[in-house]
């Protein structure tokens, strides 16, 4: 592998970092699938043929990772893995970090599905027909998905407008 | 809302209006001339105006909550780049996990720098010898793992034992053989869970056990592990005992911070029940 190629998939991490956060609400677990995605891209890396974007490759080895890590969880009973977390694990932020457990929140109240679709095409701004092949989803999966997760977004964002996680969201706008 | 179709045509003045079309205005996907149009289409349309307006703020606030996120410094965890030639790779990843964690660590640190010496200096190492220092920088990664997770107090695994099938199933998932959890209360550890962890080659197990004295003992389950059967190895990194051994294909190695007779009790009921029959 060039230097150059390491540098790119360097580049991406930050952006499949706030992807990850995005998707899993959590900071460990988000930083857990980055490794694991980094991971199988060095190992494949030799494999890759520079069909496209090299961020648009490493999220599809990411989506696959978080369909399995999914269906594992979805196998168990009862998937409690990280809901009591302390606080405390969060990184200080100020201001921002308050939103961004908000936002934490808020996502994981989208099924997962709806979350990437929203997720890539309003925060990574990829087109919607990158966001089709990266899922391996039809065009217009993906404009249902964004127009329902958009949708539902409305409601809870509308149905808390009174209390404080909306205010401190709100903030951010 | 859901049980609407979500594309349904909206009527427009020009060419038909999509709520794709929309979406696709919110995103910044259309030419101007068609921008334009569905400027003029949403200033006649206050309900629709109201609903691009909230889905271009939802962009906003997701951009700017996760932005935090991306203008972290990236953690050092993801930016050490497992290398492709053995035995670099191990090293590699033992480092930035010894680095990250406090005291014994160190000391394992410096005995994994060591070995990197050594193996810089044998050029090219004949198998046999090669095999052997896989296995001894498993027992290493072994003993740092141990280190790093065993003092968790809130977190010493990824899944607990009270969804051991669970945990089994996805380790047996992610190492591509089947994997399981030795029962050990009958040496007086009992099952807390597991976690997954990046390998030589690729992942490996970690199982923790408690004794009711609190002790921790970790097993550390690697496969691929090329060579030999071997007998028990008994290593010290520290304060952590570390007995290891390779058995068709696989590598373990069991730490803790139990005497040398104790570990050993452990080990070989750990082998009596894992050994494939």
């Amino acid at each position: 592998m060039r230097a150059t190629d390491r540098a790119d998939l360097l580049a991406c991490i930050p952006s499949l970092r706030r992807y990850t956060r995005g998707l899993t609400g959590d900071g460990d677990r988000a930083d857990d699938l980055v490794q694991d995605t980094l991971e199988r891209a060095w190992a494949r890396f030799s494999m890759w043929q520079r069909r496209g974007e090299v961020r648009a490759w490493l999220f599809g080895i990411m989506h696959n990772h978080f369909v399995d890590r999914l269906r594992a969880q979805r196998a168990r009973p009862e998937d409690g893995m990280g809901d009591d977390l302390p606080e405390v694990a969060q990184r200080p932020m100020q201001g921002d970090g308050l939103a961004l457990r908000d936002v934490d929140r808020l996502l994981q109240r989208l099924s997962p599905e709806h979350r990437e679709v929203l997720l890539l095409v309003g925060v990574e701004e990829l087109a919607y027909q990158e966001v089709a092949t990266l899922l391996a989803i039809p065009l217009g999966t993906v404009m249902s998905r964004l127009s329902r997760a958009r949708a539902q977004l409305r409601v809870e964002l509308q149905g808390t407008a009174d209390g404080a996680a909306t205010n401190r969201i709100q903030r951010v706008k | 809302m859901d049980d609407n179709p979500p594309l349904k045509a909206v009527e427009s003045i020009g060419a038909p209006m999509t709520e794709a079309e929309l979406h696709a205005y919110v995103d910044g996907r259309l030419g101007s001339a068609r921008r334009a149009e569905v400027e003029a289409f949403l200033a006649a349309r206050p309900d629709d105006r109201e609903r691009v307006l909230d889905w271009q703020a939802q962009n906003l606030m997701l951009r700017a909550a996760l932005g935090t996120v991306h203008d972290e410094p990236v953690p050092l965890r993801l930016t050490v780049r497992p290398p492709s030639p053995w035995p670099w790779r191990g090293l590699a990843a033992g480092l930035a996990i010894a680095a990250v964690s406090a005291g014994t660590a160190w000391s394992v640190r410096g005995a994994l720098d060591a070995e990197a010496a050594r193996i810089a200096l044998a050029t090219p190492p004949a198998q046999g010898v090669a095999d052997e220092q896989r296995l001894s920088a498993l027992a290493h990664r072994a003993a740092v793992a141990h280190v790093v997770y065993s003092p968790e107090v809130h977190r010493p695994v990824e899944v607990g034992a009270d969804q051991e099938q669970a945990l089994v199933t996805w380790l047996t998932k992610r190492l591509g053989t089947p994997v399981r959890a030795p029962a050990l209360a009958a040496v007086g550890y009992e099952l807390i869970g597991g976690r997954l962890l990046p390998g030589d080659a690729g992942p490996v197990a970690q199982f923790m056990y408690g004794s009711a004295s609190g002790q921790r003992l970790t097993l550390y389950l690697s496969r691929d592990i090329a060579g030999q059967d071997t007998a028990f190895r008994f290593t010290k990194d520290g304060a952590v005992n570390v007995f290891f051994w390779r058995e068709a294909g696989f590598g373990y190695a069991i730490s803790a911070g139990a005497d040398r007779e104790e570990l050993l009790r452990v080990s070989q009921e750990v082998y009596r029940q894992l050994k494939p029959s």
